[in-house]
């Protein structure tokens, strides 16, 4: 894991000093609100319907047990007793006092974590893969690059006022845990033929209002090029992204209207002025960053045999339990989607013992899911039934990854001041009706995801079965879309036809459920059957 | 009727305007008829309140309750959460809501 | 309008800012000012003869005139860059790393605000238009 030098510290440091200074301005009359807002949403904090809100980066996903004991701690001291996962694999606490916050920030301090970038038109938290470091199918560790981004990207003096939030995403494996292609620039960490590694840029994705899959701009772009590269790729977004209408601001917008052809022209003519600034970091400082990521010390000679006579552990296993690269070690996905809970939510020692756990179990780490799950990314496989019970004795063992009730859902209209419907009650009435595992693991892998309202936080239209809540004339109304993805087969949903109410939305998607179990062939999943037949099946027995 | 509301410039709590000053309660609303946006200036000027708007409320028998959901949701706190509203030992106070 | 806030030992240029329609179309000019739409790179063949480039910041919001300032930096301008319009005072260090060395903002700035603004941050990760020496080559030596 990236340890903080003495510069990391005096960055943090100054930043929490000047967002001190700053609500002490904002307290004494010095700043307006509308001068205030886009400062404080720089560090992360909102006014949502109860209270500020604070997110807190977790950049690439990663965290030690120390960061996660003080989430822990300021869920505990500061706010209500749990904090919230999101889709960005950062966490937000729900009721934070304005007057708290340089505080907390100086707890935060003290573990290297920070809320810089978390909103606001800037370059947000970078996000990667999950599994970085221990899938058994990636080329490399993405996160030394996204490391190097979060520097890069840290107060940024060009990009820190750009038309819109900008939001980046590094994977290195062919397989897309992180929805790479649906962020304004995606990242695949790829070998050339000469056998090194660089960068394939994709530019131009996103969810909200127009959802769109970003085409690829460069095929391979070398490490000495790479901050210059994309210092291109966001100076022309900066200059001619559009400023006159927010619904049309994100990069997308701009790439879509010039098309890849000329964006990608006006990149290379800004790549050729930037590339004599000398503003490339050298290999060095790559290697320094990488030698922080090196593989912890896994054991050699571990057996891989794992013990299935308890059959409650046996489905957990098979479901949330993922390759590791290393012989004898696995990758456990632990769900934060109990059963009619809120998805994403944990309560200050549910914090404690996952951060527990990988102490004594994963080499310290822990990741954070853009599915709102956790993960511990190297646990022994002799030790996984005692983490397995331990979970389980915590409400944490579910074994419903990828599965129906494994559901994305944004914090929605119960906390959310853009949202206009209510997510968290839909995804908890779905997880009930299809509460028992058998029938979900008979559904097999099947992502459902909530959005609250048109931005999309809740990714509806990558999910296998999306849903978007509407606000029709003061009542809520769910819109159904189907056949998305945010995977390595990238999609985006269509929308099934008039909306439904939130009990219909649920007899909905048991009936389109229905459809695929009569229909499918041999090893097809839902969306797989979906691709396949059309949406007119569904269509008939939804609203036939 | 209208009644003001906003949230508190220090903790962020939900307030309304009860006529004199802002209570978390919205049972203590008043109507301000049609003093609403200057009664709004006046106290967000003053830092009493922040991002202060008027809404449109039915007047009941329990108090007024908003014509909006999200007001109402405001006025209660998160649905899914209970516990964690101005209402936690009534278990219907949800309904309210809806 | 208050006064100019400068970062410069030379005297303040007094010929008035044109606008780059008027610079572009006569030789004797010697100050100009650019909106925030308008591209700086067309500049770019004249600097030589410019004493001052004036970048509007119509919004605060509006981000445009980072980018116009760095273009001419990076290009080698050397006389003043002002930052006018809606400017406030926790952008100025941001825009002092863009090149910017004046600023004449709408609203009063508070002159103790942007003496410790100025001061706080005493390294930078990247590399921009200023003297700063970034994060990764003091590390590398």
């Amino acid at each position: 894991m990236y340890k903080y030098d003495e510069y990391d510290h005096s960055i943090v440091a100054a930043r929490i000093d000047e967002f001190r200074d700053q609500v002490r301005r904002r307290l004494e009359g010095h700043m307006t609100e509308d001068q205030f807002k886009p400062l404080r949403l720089m560090n992360g904090l909102y006014l949502q319907l109860h209270a500020y809100m604070l997110r807190v980066a977790v950049p690439y996903g990663t965290m030690d047990s120390r960061q996660m004991r003080m989430l822990g701690r300021i869920a505990r001291k500061y706010d209500r007793g749990y904090g919230h996962f999101t889709t960005r694999q950062n966490i937000q606490f729900n009721w934070i006092k304005l007057a708290d916050t340089p505080e907390i920030l100086e707890e935060l301090a003290t573990v290297e974590m920070h809320a810089i970038q978390t909103s606001g038109n800037c370059i947000r938290n970078i996000s990667s893969d999950q599994f970085a470091g221990a899938a058994a199918d990636e080329v490399t560790d993405p996160r030394p690059w996204a490391e190097l981004l979060r520097q890069w990207s840290t107060f940024h003096p060009e990009f820190t006022y750009l038309p819109r939030k900008f939001k980046i995403a590094v994977i290195a494996s062919d397989t897309d845990r992180a929805a790479m292609r649906l962020h304004d620039i995606g990242i695949q960490i790829v070998k050339n033929d000469a056998g090194e590694l660089g960068g394939r840029i994709y530019v131009g994705g996103g969810m909200g209002r127009t959802p769109m899959i970003a085409p690829l701009i460069k095929d391979f772009v070398p490490f000495a090029d790479f901050i210059s590269y994309l210092e291109a790729c966001l100076r022309v977004y900066n200059r001619y992204g559009r400023r006159d209408n927010i619904y049309k601001a994100r990069i997308k917008i701009l790439i879509h209207e010039l098309g890849a052809d000329k964006y990608r022209e006006e990149v290379e003519a800004e790549f050729q002025a930037v590339k004599q600034l000398g503003i490339d970091p050298p290999q060095a400082e790559f290697d320094r960053i990488a030698a922080h990521f090196a593989p912890p010390a896994f054991e050699t000679g571990l057996s891989d045999a794992i013990d299935r006579s308890d059959p409650n552990f046996a489905a957990w296993v098979d479901q949330n339990v993922s390759a590791h690269k290393a012989a004898g070690y696995a990758v456990v996905t632990v769900s934060l989607k109990p059963t009619g809970g809120i998805p994403g939510d944990a309560s200050a020692d549910q914090i404690d013992i996952m951060a527990d756990l990988a102490e004594r179990f994963s080499f310290n780490e822990l990741r954070v899911t853009h599915a709102q799950n956790i993960v511990l990314p190297h646990v022994a496989k002799h030790d996984l039934f005692r983490v397995y019970q331990m979970l389980a004795h915590a409400g944490l063992a579910e074994a419903n990854l990828d599965l129906i009730s494994d559901i994305i859902a944004c914090p929605g209209l119960d906390y959310c001041s853009l949202a206009n419907a209510r997510s968290i009650p839909v995804a908890q009435k779905i997880a009930q009706r299809f509460a028992d595992l058998d029938r979900q693991r008979e559904l097999g892998e099947l992502k459902l995801k909530i959005s609250g309202c048109i931005n999309a936080c809740g990714h509806h239209h990558a999910g296998h079965i999306g849903i978007l809540g509407v606000d029709r004339k003061g009542t809520e109304n769910f819109q159904l879309l189907f056949g998305g993805s945010g995977a390595e087969d990238v999609s985006l949903g269509k929308i099934t036809g008039p909306g439904f109410s939130e009990d219909g939305i649920v007899d909905a998607i048991e009936k389109a459920t229905n459809v695929y179990l009569a229909q499918r062939d041999r090893g097809e999943r839902f969306v797989d059957t979906y691709r396949r037949i059309g949406m007119e099946p569904f269509k008939e027995a939804i609203y036939g | 009727m209208k009644i003001l509301t906003g949230n508190d410039l220090v903790t962020g709590d939900v307030t309304w305007w009860t006529g004199e000053g802002w209570s978390r309660h919205i049972e203590d609303a008043k109507d301000v008829g049609d003093q609403g946006d200057i009664l709004a200036q006046v106290e967000e000027a003053a830092r009493r309140v922040n991002t202060p708007y008027v809404i449109d409320a039915e007047a009941t028998p329990e108090g007024p309750r908003p014509a909006h959901i999200k007001d109402r949701i405001r006025a209660l706190g998160p649905t899914v959460r209970p516990d964690l509203t101005l209402k936690p030992a009534d278990p219907n106070a949800g309904s309210w809501v809806i | 309008m208050v006064d100019a806030i400068r970062f410069r030992d030379d005297e303040a240029h007094d010929e008035p800012a044109v606008t780059l329609d008027s610079f572009l179309g006569q030789s004797n000019a010697t100050a100009v000012r650019i909106e925030a739409g308008e591209d700086a790179r067309v500049l770019l063949p004249h600097l030589d003869r410019l004493a001052l480039v004036e970048v509007s910041f119509p919004k605060f919001r509006d981000g445009r005139g980072y980018s116009s300032g760095r273009i001419l930096r990076e290009a080698g301008y050397t006389g003043e860059l002002r930052a006018q319009g809606d400017v406030l005072v926790d952008q100025i260090p941001l825009m002092r790393r863009c090149g910017f060395d004046s600023f004449a903002p709408e609203a009063p700035v508070d002159a103790a605000v942007l003496e410790a603004s100025l001061a706080r941050y005493s390294v930078h990760y990247q590399a921009a238009a200023d003297s700063h020496i970034p994060v990764w080559k003091r590390r590398n030596g």
